[in-house]
């Protein structure tokens, strides 16, 4: 689905039928370097069982015109005026990492626009090494391989995702480098992860959120550690549904993660 | 070259897609030979069949077993995914299939397995796909054959007859520059000896019969794709940005940046034209893939020691194998070869047909059949089996002599071979 947000053009991934914004909604917001394809899964989940879906690529990313936003607060006032773009009053939003910082502060900003909010692999502060941030200036094919190597708890994750035979290293880190490509921004992986580091008033934001609110953790998370959530989990009242997976919950354990949706959000 | 995000090649060849089986702790891995997977409700049915949902429904589609041999060619091949087919033949349909039809067009270099140009020249021209081949080495070549409706760019890593090494580099950017993606044929390299993707090609296919198996026991192959053509800006492909009325309307490359590709090659190919590997296969193929590092470093070893005698024999007119300096891809075999050139090659015997077929008839340790890639040494005279019915000058068209004889190294002892070579050599002198 195409729109115009903000002024410059927006794809949305709306789940293999047409978005109806008369239908409970739900947005999937992917993480840094990413884009929807993070969410497939579940957005074909959720638009088959009685919502509207947008799975959004941020802008700066795949088929959403750029520049980046370079803070969060920039992604969550793009993310509000998406659901104008799309006719939307009100939403739940689940965010990735990066995504999820950006779910947290649009329902912080706009909190009687949303009706739930999930934090999928998400640590808040989530800081990110100077040593990577530096890396993602020099070498950001190098930087995309750190991630990745660190994203995942296993060389044998089922049933895979988005399918079997799919090699989920193989697949993080070619998304990746077609997010880089694509956007003509070699300064995107740097621009990215800067602005989860500088997210630092998360608690605040928290304070303002009046929807429920869920966490959705990997057991084995190196990126967003578990322990990262414990305070942000308690600033919401938030349930924790924890999934046997690293930071791409999504890709190692897509049931597990829809599981966990499907009581969230309902 | 193993990149910092993954563990080492050998460590993959072991464990990549594949954990201790959750159900028994079984520590091989179980041959799931069952047809179809029982659903939990009907909702997670319909859930499976929408791709809502990732699971095995039928194992025409997919199979816990072929998954892990799918994910564990991925891993070594540095690609997104896989998916394991019938032969290598299949695989190769499959990749064309999935991009090419009626009016489409590809150019393919003419330094082919006999069954991939069999495919290319003939049947599928019949089904409307043309074909241009060009030298593998005539760069200008490539660019010129280019059209509108060009699909794809093809080539072997090492090419018959002659071991040519394609400049994957060179080709990969003039595919690239014309907005088409780049197949190679891998067989005889194998990701141990070089990962396709490292140097610019889009897509890898394997006739895994041969080093991947390793054993020649079964038949297989297996179609990777590397996730970095992008695919949504590519006007010539809209059978993978716009929707596809076989499946519900998708739109691949909506559904995945980096696995387009091969959500379309499983849920249309594989699916409609049914070539899948057995499981039992899939498990053989795991079998011989655990050690394939350490039998491809073996293979060259001995290839090496036996291409060194055959080169100073008085019966032997000349040798194929790249890493000699007269080869005509010595140059490019040290750039992108330099674990070795493999274990296949010719070369050829002084003499007649006759004294060829006296070679052939006093080896003993080697199996005149028509494989390569196998464990034991195999043997095979173009003359006299598969071209028999080609004069010499059709065979020298052909690039084949009289006394050209075709080798796979395979694991024996080295000296074992050269005695074995050396003794045929001196029963093809006496035929003269």
């Amino acid at each position: 689905m195409k729109l115009t947000v903000q002024g410059r053009d927006a794809y949305a991934y709306t789940g293999g039928k047409p978005f109806d914004p008369a239908l409970p909604c739900v947005v999937f917001l992917h993480g840094a370097m990413n884009d929807h394809g993070n969410f497939t899964l579940l957005a074909r989940w959720f638009a088959h069982h009685g919502w509207g879906v947008l799975a959004p690529d941020l802008p700066g990313h795949m088929r959403s015109a750029g520049p980046a936003p370079a803070k969060v607060e920039a992604m969550a006032d793009w993310l509000l005026a998406l659901l104008d773009a799309a006719g939307v009053k009100q939403a739940a939003l689940a965010g990735h990492s990066l995504g999820s910082l950006a779910a947290l502060e649009a329902a912080s900003r706009a909190p009687e626009r949303v009706t739930r909010l999930v934090m999928l692999g998400t640590a808040v502060p989530m800081p990110v090494p100077a040593l990577l941030l530096d890396l993602g200036k020099t070498d950001a094919l190098a930087a995309i391989d750190r991630v990745v190597m660190y994203s995942f708890s296993t060389l044998a994750a089922k049933p895979s995702y988005p399918g079997p035979g799919a090699w989920l290293r193989g697949g993080a880190r070619a998304l990746m480098r077609q997010v880089l490509a694509h956007g003509r921004d070699p300064m995107l992986f740097h621009t990215d992860f800067a602005a989860c580091n500088a997210y630092t008033h998360g608690l605040e934001a928290a304070a303002k959120v009046r929807c429920p609110a869920a966490l959705v953790l990997g057991s084995a998370d190196q990126m967003t550690l578990p322990k990262g959530a414990v305070a942000m989990a308690k600033a919401l009242k938030a349930t924790v549904h924890t999934v046997p997976a690293g930071h791409f919950l999504m890709q190692e354990c897509p049931d597990g993660v829809l599981d966990a949706l499907r009581t969230a959000l309902t | 070259m193993a990149g910092p995000s993954d563990p080492g090649f050998d460590t993959l060849a072991l464990h990549a897609g594949a954990a201790p089986d959750p159900a028994t702790g079984a520590r091989a891995l179980p041959i799931y030979l069952t047809t179809s997977f029982v659903f939990e409700s009907s909702e997670h049915a319909a859930s499976l069949f929408n791709l809502e949902r990732s699971g095995h429904v039928y194992s025409r589609i997919s199979n816990p077993t072929n998954a892990v041999f799918e994910e564990r060619m991925a891993a070594l091949e540095g690609g997104v995914g896989s998916i394991a087919t019938a032969s290598g033949q299949a695989a190769l349909h499959l990749a064309i299939t999935t991009l090419a039809g009626a009016g489409s067009h590809i150019v393919s270099s003419s330094a082919l397995y006999g069954g991939s140009h069999n495919l290319l020249a003939y049947t599928l021209a019949r089904f409307g796909i043309a074909t241009t081949f060009v030298k593998p080495g005539d760069i200008d070549g490539w660019r010129a054959a280019i059209r509108p409706e060009t699909k794809l760019l093809f080539g072997e890593t090492l090419g018959n007859p002659g071991l040519d090494v394609l400049d994957l580099p060179v080709v990969a950017a003039i595919a690239h520059d014309a907005g088409v993606p780049l197949l190679v044929d891998s067989t005889f390299t194998t990701p141990y000896l070089m990962r396709p993707f490292d140097h610019g090609a889009d897509l890898i296919f394997h006739s895994a019969t041969k080093f991947l198996c390793g054993h020649g026991t079964v038949v297989g192959g297996v179609l990777i794709d590397g996730g970095r053509f992008d695919w949504s800006l590519a006007p010539r492909f809209p059978e993978l940005n716009q929707p596809y009325a076989g499946f519900h309307g998708m739109v691949f490359s909506e559904e995945s940046s980096d696995g387009a590709f091969l959500l379309r090659a499983r849920r249309e190919g594989l699916r409609d034209f049914g070539a899948c590997m057995s499981p039992h296969t899939a498990w053989l193929m795991l079998q011989g893939i655990e050690t394939l590092p350490l039998r491809m470093a073996r293979h060259v070893e001995n290839t090496r020691k036996v291409v060194g005698f055959l080169v100073a024999h008085p019966m032997v007119a000349a040798v194929g194998y790249p890493e000699l300096e007269g080869h005509p891809s010595h140059a490019l075999a040290r750039r992108l070869l330099p674990k070795g050139s493999g274990a296949v090659f010719s070369f050829d015997l002084k003499g007649s047909r006759k004294q060829g077929v006296a070679f052939i008839e006093a080896l003993k340790l080697f199996s005149h059949l028509a494989n390569v890639g196998d464990c034991r040494s195999l043997v095979i005279h173009p003359a006299s089996t598969t071209h028999f019915r080609m004069d010499d000058a059709a065979l020298a068209a052909a690039g084949i002599g009289p006394g050209t004889i075709r080798l796979s190294i395979g694991l024996e002892d080295p000296d074992d071979l050269i005695e074995d070579l050396n003794r045929a050599l001196k029963a093809a002198e006496k035929a003269a």
